[in-house]
């Protein structure tokens, strides 16, 4: 069987790819994926634990679906409000959409 | 499966809203507007005579209830931040009704009243959550529709902007959040606050997880090393819903987190409370040196709200049962001054063609002398000048800050400095809430904003604020409500 460390090495670096691509990326849609890569991380963790850790209950697997149908709405409204920059600015880069600054 | 339906007895608050919600989408739903149309002088006043009923309704339930197998929880103290929410989000209704009823706006009205009630729903689950799922279900439902508001003007360059800036960052913490519970739900086997509490222990994986949490949070509530959207989003958001977000959101999660960190984390206090304290020196100090600097009043409350954010996390440090009290007194202070301050913002900016410049306030007191009165009020209480509420509630942190610790010991020691600072913030806050007083009453300027007169529903809610930041430090009644919940 495949031990939990395996599970977690992968979960964090997916994390932490999420974390560096909400960094570095420049564009609005590769950041909103990136976000995703952030939040698979977490759901990953979840059903890991649940499966291996705790099999006799199903909590963790519960708040997987429950964080993925989230996850699923939250990209529908940024994704919206990601057209309506583009219609606004024409770009979806970061550095166009600049205007307020410090 | 069945469910007993009777559980939902013990949700009023979440009923009644709920209710409120369905009358408010019939109602937009079979009046509907298009734009251009004129706009529907009674939706307002229903829509905030309903909020005033839920909040009466809903004032005087104290007693301790729990739902849905304990995953729901709430008790006086509950009821008292509820209340406190519903109170903030009634005054946001009131004032609003000024930019919702321009030729340009109304045809979204409804859409404003529901997003603003859906997200009051969503923070009134967090803050009654006794099971992390409830809690993250009720935190997304607040911050979702949120973006929606934020981008409500969307026709506007900045408005897009900054719900483009709030959702990515509210999806990105929400993810962190996430992953810091998934490691304590990997550790403890259980989501149930109840039952966390009593399995956790100072493991490195439990304070990894609490770190990742907090830092979820920490972005909700815009403390400082998390603080990069809220400028952004503040200047570019519609005036009122930049109050909505400053106060009441803000109100909810800082709730959320002290209830959290006292209640799930209490065995690894120690290890919070160092956390806290580099987080709320960085949130008060950075804040206030960069809000020195703003000429964008929208931008400058960003700032200020940042620095005040510090200030209501600060009430959590002492961990002890003042902090529950001084929290949700600093809140309401904090609900009415800062409504006081949008409200006039926001008044001006439509009889200034929407800038909200600094300079436009030069010379504000020949011209309007009451508003700018007003506005001064609201500073003062901002800044802490007493006898306005404001020196009183951030009195009570301080008090609750370093209740029952001793300077001797280190984390004694450590409290005492954080309020040391935390004074010296005060007073570099009220020089620049003073900048805006002098602006309006020394500054000369040729062509002042001439003189006119605001709409009855924005003079109302401006008579609700001044009238919370005069009353509510002097009549202690409502520190004293506040201290009966919670004791």
């Amino acid at each position: 069987m495949i031990p939990v460390s395996a599970f977690l090495v992968l979960s964090t670096l997916l994390f932490f790819l999420g974390v560096f691509g909400f960094v570095t990326r420049r564009n609005l849609v590769a950041m909103l994926i990136s976000v995703e890569l952030v939040l698979n991380a977490a759901d990953m963790n979840f059903a890991v634990f649940n499966r291996i850790l705790f099999p006799g209950q199903m909590e963790g697997m519960f708040f997987t679906l429950f964080s993925i149908g989230i996850s699923a709405a939250e990209t529908a409204v940024a994704l919206a409000i990601i057209i309506n920059v583009y219609r606004n600015y024409h770009s979806d880069q970061v550095n166009s959409i600049e205007n307020m600054k410090f | 499966m069945n469910i007993d339906y009777s559980q939902f007895l013990n949700m009023i608050p979440e009923v009644t809203l709920t209710a409120l919600l369905v009358i408010v989408f019939i109602a937009d739903f079979c009046t509907a507007r298009k734009p251009g149309d004129e706009p529907r002088k009674w939706f307002n006043p229903l829509v905030c005579i309903l909020m005033t009923a839920h909040l009466l309704f809903n004032m005087s339930t104290t007693e301790t209830a729990t739902a849905f197998s304990g995953m729901y929880y709430t008790n006086a103290t509950v009821g008292v931040i509820k209340t406190i929410l519903a109170f903030g989000t009634l005054i946001v209704l009131i004032q609003s009704r000024e930019w919702m009823n321009r030729l340009d706006t109304t045809f979204k009205e409804g859409e404003f009243y529901m997003l603003v009630v859906s997200t009051l729903l969503g923070m009134n689950m967090m803050v009654s959550a006794n099971h992390f799922l409830l809690f993250f279900l009720g935190l997304e439902m607040a911050s979702v529709p949120m973006a929606c508001l934020v981008g409500l003007d969307k026709y506007r360059h900045q408005s897009a902007e900054a719900a483009a800036k709030f959702i990515l960052t509210a999806t990105f913490s929400s993810g962190v959040m996430l992953f810091g519970i998934s490691f304590i739900y990997g550790a403890t086997g259980t989501l149930y606050f109840d039952d966390i509490v009593s399995k956790i222990s100072a493991t490195p994986m439990i304070i990894m997880g609490m770190v990742f949490f907090f830092s979820g949070l920490g972005f909700k509530i815009s403390l400082v090393p998390f603080h990069f959207w809220t400028a952004d989003t503040y200047q570019g958001a519609p005036t009122t819903v930049t109050g909505y977000l400053s106060v009441v959101s803000k109100g909810a999660a800082a709730f959320a987190l002290a209830a959290i960190l006292m209640k799930v984390f209490a065995p690894v206090v120690m290890y919070w409370q160092n956390l806290l304290f580099i987080v709320v020196v960085l949130s008060i100090t950075v804040a206030n040196l960069f809000a020195i600097r703003q000429s964008d009043l929208k931008r400058f409350m960003a700032f200020s709200s940042i620095s005040q954010a510090g200030y209501i996390v600060l009430s959590i440090v002492g961990n002890n049962s003042m902090s529950v009290t001084a929290l949700s007194f600093y809140v309401l202070i904090y609900v009415v001054a800062n409504m006081a301050v949008f409200t006039v913002i926001s008044s001006i900016e439509e009889h200034n063609n929407g800038v909200v410049d600094m300079e436009s306030y030069n010379g504000l007191y020949t011209t309007n002398p009451k508003l700018a009165f007003l506005m001064t009020l609201a500073l003062f209480s901002l800044g802490g000048i007493p006898p306005f509420a404001g020196m009183f509630s951030k009195f009570f942190v301080f008090m609750a800050a370093v209740k029952g610790m001793s300077v001797d010991t280190q984390i004694g020691a450590m409290a005492y400095g954080v309020v040391f600072i935390a004074l010296i913030n005060t007073v570099i806050s009220l020089y620049y809430y003073l900048l805006i007083v002098k602006a309006m009453y020394i500054k000369h300027n040729d062509k002042p904003l001439p003189t006119f007169t605001s709409a009855v529903s924005t003079k109302l809610a401006l008579a609700i604020c001044t009238l919370g930041v005069v009353a509510f430090g002097l009549c202690s009644f409502v520190y004293g409500w506040i201290n009966a919940a919670a004791a």
